[in-house]
């Protein structure tokens, strides 16, 4: 049951096949059989239970709220959540309990949705492992699969190879590829959602913005952040959307328009599209293999009939010192509000204020997010402004230009890579620094943001190790329907194979009723 | 637009403002406690007396001063600029913060319509420039009632720019000779105010209050083209009044609802403006005027002695009577000023701009707001000017005092005596009492209707207007006796009797012979004196007009 999709265990919860309380209860027992993985900080055993007691009664009642009434979820821990601890992997905000839910965790509970815990994640979302939190690193449920475990037969066994999911959202990405839950909630701000989507095998989704509000959202960069959605499959993206998408009167970023519901047809004519391949995400660094998976889905639209053209996105070199800028910029003011006087973290010096804050924020935040505060406030000080910020802000136009440019010449939708490469173990992942990894791994996520465009990564094979390996489509603005639909047609065509846990779970609570690993299409 | 009086000030001349504890003494009726207390102490001195910093020596160059204001208005509006918030003085410390207000992390700012109208309407009052589009800046500084750890203002994009104030001067010593003045407003911007800090040096804690934190303020921000306390004073009790017209802020000094920073440099005429300081926080009209002016002498004072002026932050200390550098306030302060990125750009719509389908309820319509604007200050004395035959001046007196145009106003509509008359009455006897007694308008013990009676009585002649004033001082006593009573209780109509006048008058001459042989001999004093007598003997009831005429008539004069 937990391998199925949302979709299908919705139609499974309407049909009575389960109950939301079994679901719910199987969904615990894997997450403390998956503990190990560091998926979730706080595990809302009692709140989840509670919610199903109640979901059930409803379909007893006949009065499902809809597709996600009983359907397990997790959300990142940087979403406020009423009543249940949200600490951003901080020790700044450990035991900080807020008193709201975050405009999407509301929508998600108002549909009956069962929430099972907070997901780690790196500090305050800055990373790109999923390494930095004080929770400790998440470990991709992939490195435990038959499918890598067997191409690694050679190597020793034991757990010192394991993997890293990719971030900043690991741990909502690692719930839902380890089946703890059918969806789950990131936040994408350079690619948080997508990166670690596609090393763990997932469909991660960044919503336009504006799309989707960020109330509650505890932010790292207000004009990039978005709350992203993690699933099985693009369809169930498509229900999560329905039901987050639509402006917020507490988040004045949102559109005003009424979203039309969401509709992802199951066939479309793909001879109609035009799918551009941005020639400067060709980049040197990128894994032989999926610079050859990558052309081979180009061939899979044009085969179709689909019109595929290199298109130029020429400010793209630029996008991640800019992104530098503007990012760290934001961190040192959003940072500006712990300083331990009300909520959170506060040290015991208290000599004087400024004593205490500045001891509360050396010992509550990492050294990451202190780089960022530091070089944040050197760029926005007088003197540095117009040559720091004020040339981000333009080079970042520029760079929305060229998307404006790609798309006003008749591309539908950008086909791209998502990583660099697949998952690395962690050791690998932790010689080089944060800054580094985060430079390199957002590389072709990260001038979407910029750009607030929708953008998805699909799951699309397995490398010759056996570890997913997802591309990458970027849409038109506020086209995320579209956009979605195009993916949705991809995935059909490449049947990505389903994680093998099953050396995981041995005890058979996992069945895969989709079946075995089928093969790769693209390869 | 016209506004306040000012009387220049002459070296070393003392002055007294009748009007310039017009804005502190204004306070909301549920105030109570010690900050009540605080307010009446402020208003307390009637008499502001101010000596002019420009005193030119001989042999010297003459030194001016400039002076420009920084003015933040706190915006009357039921919630707070960004939350839902209630806004209300002197609540429970902490009960009207939201999640918002407390910078809980993933909140957002949402505008408050009602204040940026007030933005607007403001705007629009003081002749400015309304920018279609506007944004808002975060302002970074850390200080323990501002939980964010910045202010949302509008510092590159203001919501309002290029305006002025006109307000009025008097020239020389005649109070008829009055010119008006204009001070330029650089801009307008909307902005949170933080909370309040209470710092308790005993147990070395500060305690904070987070009910302020958010409310929505104007930053009015004045061109440096005031030159003394007294000015600046002036342009902001005008500013006051036009606020307090328009309905966007109560304005109220006492209550923190207006708070003055002034910039202030001296230099001589021709030469380089000087280094200037500022002197933050002042909350009172008297303490502006004050400060300011100290701050100009210690500045010549300090550069006739050879010394420097820094660029420093300044406290007025109201018991000294001096301004202090501020200890908080040093060292270099970078606000590291970036966009707020949660707020997308503020636009504003006129008749021409606005989009067909507009939802009424989701823009602000320029033009609509100006159709709005309530009659302003200027406009307000002008009419009383035409429409009672009152002295410009007296209009001035009328405005400035709170509440005073609406008592002048319902005791004409009440009574059949002359504008003039009542204006007399108004301005100079009920306005000298309650100088006497420091009390506001609305406090006053007799009430417009008791006034209209007397002025009623006076004006049908059946009382003196000497026993008028009696009557009047019977009122004040406010012992609930309406004039009327007070009149037929102490016997104090006029005597109608021409007989028993002429009697009167005829028993008077007969007692004093050497007093009708002056008159007789052609003293024009003598004639008071025996009318004077006369009264006396009539205990005051009786018309000196027609007892001149009966004098004169025996008298054959």
């Amino acid at each position: 049951m937990l391998g199925r999709t949302l979709r299908e265990v919705s139609a499974a919860l309407k049909q009575g096949q389960v109950t939301p309380t079994e679901l719910c209860k199987k969904c615990l027992s894997l997450i403390k059989k998956t503990k190990y993985l560091n998926a979730y900080i706080t595990v809302s055993e009692e709140v989840a239970l509670k919610q199903a007691e109640e979901s059930e009664k409803r379909y007893q009642q006949g009065q499902s709220l809809g597709d996600l009434d009983g359907i397990p979820v997790a959300v990142k821990d940087n979403f406020s959540t009423s009543g249940i601890e949200t600490t951003c992997a901080s020790n700044m905000l450990k035991g900080y309990i807020p008193p709201y839910n975050a405009t999407v965790v509301q929508k998600l509970l108002d549909q009956g949705a069962l929430l099972m815990g907070k997901t780690n994640l790196d500090e305050f979302a800055m990373g790109s492992g999923s390494t930095d939190g004080v929770f400790g690193p998440v470990k991709n449920p992939w490195s435990y699969s038959k499918q890598y475990r067997e191409r690694r037969r050679h190597d020793e066994h034991g757990d010192s190879h394991w993997l890293i999911t990719g971030g900043s959202s690991g741990g909502s990405a690692a719930a839902v590829a380890a089946f703890t839950c059918f969806a789950a909630l990131g936040s994408d701000t350079g690619g948080s959602t997508r990166n670690p989507a596609a090393h763990c095998g997932l469909v991660g989704f960044k919503p336009s913005y504006g799309l989707v509000s960020r109330h509650g959202l505890i932010p790292l960069v207000n004009s990039m952040d978005v709350p992203g959605i993690f699933t099985r499959c693009v369809d169930d993206t498509a229900i999560v959307l329905g039901v987050l998408a639509g402006h917020d009167p507490k988040d004045s970023t949102t559109v005003q328009d009424p979203i039309k519901p969401l509709m992802i047809p199951g066939e479309m004519d793909v001879s109609r599209l035009c799918i551009g391949i941005p020639k400067e995400y060709m980049v040197p660094e990128l894994s032989s293999e999926i610079q050859s998976l990558w052309s081979q889905a180009a061939d899979l639209f044009a085969s179709e009939g689909a019109k595929v053209i290199e298109v130029s996105l020429p400010h793209t070199c630029y996008s991640i010192v800019c992104y530098h800028v503007l990012c760290t910029s934001e961190v040192a003011s959003n940072m500006a509000r712990f300083d331990g006087l009300q909520y959170g973290h506060r040290s015991g010096i208290d000599v004087s204020t400024e004593a205490m804050y500045a001891a509360t924020r050396q010992e509550g935040f990492n050294d990451v997010v202190r780089g960022r505060i530091l070089s944040g406030n050197f760029f926005l000080l007088k003197e540095n402004y117009e040559n720091y910020f004020i040339k981000a802000q333009k080079v970042r136009r520029l760079i929305v230009r060229d998307f404006v440019n790609a798309f006003e010449s008749g591309v539908d939708v950008l086909l791209t890579p998502t990583t660099l490469s697949e998952a690395v173990p962690y050791l690998e992942f932790i010689k080089e620094d944060n800054r580094t990894r985060s430079a390199q791994d957002d590389i072709f996520t990260q001038a979407v943001n910029m750009a607030g465009l929708p953008a998805v990564s699909v799951p699309v094979a397995l490398s010759n190790q056996g570890l997913p390996i997802g591309l990458q489509l970027i849409g038109r603005a506020f086209c995320d329907q579209q956009l979605l639909t195009v993916a949705k047609w991809f995935e059909k065509q490449v049947q990505f194979p389903i994680i093998q846990l099953q050396d995981l779970m041995d005890d058979g609570s996992l069945v895969l009723e989709n079946g075995k690993l089928t093969s790769v299409s693209l390869t | 637009m016209a506004a306040s009086v000012l009387r220049l000030i002459y070296p070393g001349r003392r002055w007294a403002l009748a009007w310039i504890d017009g804005g502190s003494r204004q306070r909301s009726g549920t105030q109570t406690g010690p900050a009540s207390n605080w307010a009446r102490g402020q208003s307390s001195v009637a008499q502001l007396s101010l000596h002019t910093a420009q005193k030119p020596r001989k042999g010297e160059h003459k030194w001016a001063a400039v002076v420009g204001l920084e003015i933040h208005v706190q915006i009357s509006s039921n919630s707070k600029l960004f939350s839902g918030a209630q806004v209300c003085f002197a609540a429970p410390p902490n009960s009207l913060v939201s999640f918002f207000d407390a910078s809980l992390p993933g909140t957002l700012p949402v505008l408050n319509r009602r204040c940026v109208e007030a933005a607007v309407m403001t705007g629009l009052a003081l002749n400015c420039h309304i920018n279609k589009k506007s944004s808002f800046d975060r302002k970074h500084y850390f200080y323990a009632d501002l939980p964010a750890g910045y202010q949302i203002t509008q510092q590159r994009l203001p919501i309002a720019a290029n305006g002025h104030l006109t307000y009025s001067v008097y020239m020389g010593k005649k109070r008829s000779q009055m010119a008006t003045k204009t001070v330029r407003i650089k801009q307008i911007q909307l902005e949170q105010d933080s909370g309040k800090s209470l710092h308790d040096d005993l147990r070395s804690q500060t305690l904070i209050d987070l009910n302020r934190a958010g409310v929505g303020l104007l930053e009015v921000v004045l061109e440096p083209d005031l030159c003394c306390g007294e000015e600046a004073a002036i342009a902001v009790r005008e500013l006051q009044m036009i606020l307090q017209a328009l309905g966007t802020s109560q304005a109220n000094m006492a209550e923190g609802q207006l708070r003055v920073d002034a910039n202030i440099s001296v230099h001589h005429p021709g030469e380089p403006l000087g280094v200037r300081t500022e002197v933050k926080n002042l909350n009172s009209l008297r303490f502006l005027a004050k400060a300011i002016d100290y701050e100009i002498q210690r500045q010549i004072t300090e550069l006739e002695s050879g010394g420097e002026i820094l660029n420093e932050t300044r406290s007025f200390d109201y018991k000294l009577g001096c301004t202090v550098p501020m200890r908080d306030k040093e060292g270099k302060q970078d606000y590291r000023f970036m966009p707020e990125p949660n707020l997308p750009p503020l636009v504003l719509y006129d008749a021409t701009s606005l989009p067909a389908d507009a939802d009424s309820q989701q823009v602000v319509n320029i033009d609509e707001l100006r159709d709005m604007l309530p009659e302003l200050p200027s406009t307000t004395r002008e009419r009383l000017v035409e429409q009672y035959g009152i002295l410009p001046e007296h209009s001035f007196t009328l405005l400035n005092e709170v509440g005073l145009l609406e008592f002048f106003q319902s005791v004409i509509k009440e009574t059949r005596a002359e504008p003039k008359k009542v204006t007399n009455w108004v301005l100079n006897t009920l306005l000298y009492y309650l100088k006497q007694q420091n009390l506001a308008v609305s406090e006053s013990p007799v009430t417009p209707a008791a006034l209209a009676e007397l002025l009623d009585l006076l004006d049908s002649k059946a009382i003196s207007s000497s026993a008028a004033k009696q009557v009047f001082e019977e009122l004040w006593k406010g012992d609930g006796k309406t004039a009327a009573q007070i009149v037929s209780e102490q016997q104090l109509e006029l005597m109608q009797d021409r007989e028993a006048l002429e009697q009167l008058c005829q028993a008077t001459m007969d007692s004093h012979p050497q007093v009708v042989m002056d008159v007789r001999n052609r003293n024009p004093k003598a004639i008071n004196k025996l009318i004077g007598l006369v009264r006396r003997a009539s205990l005051s009831r009786a018309d000196p007009t027609l007892i001149k005429e009966i004098l004169e008539k025996k008298l054959s004069l």
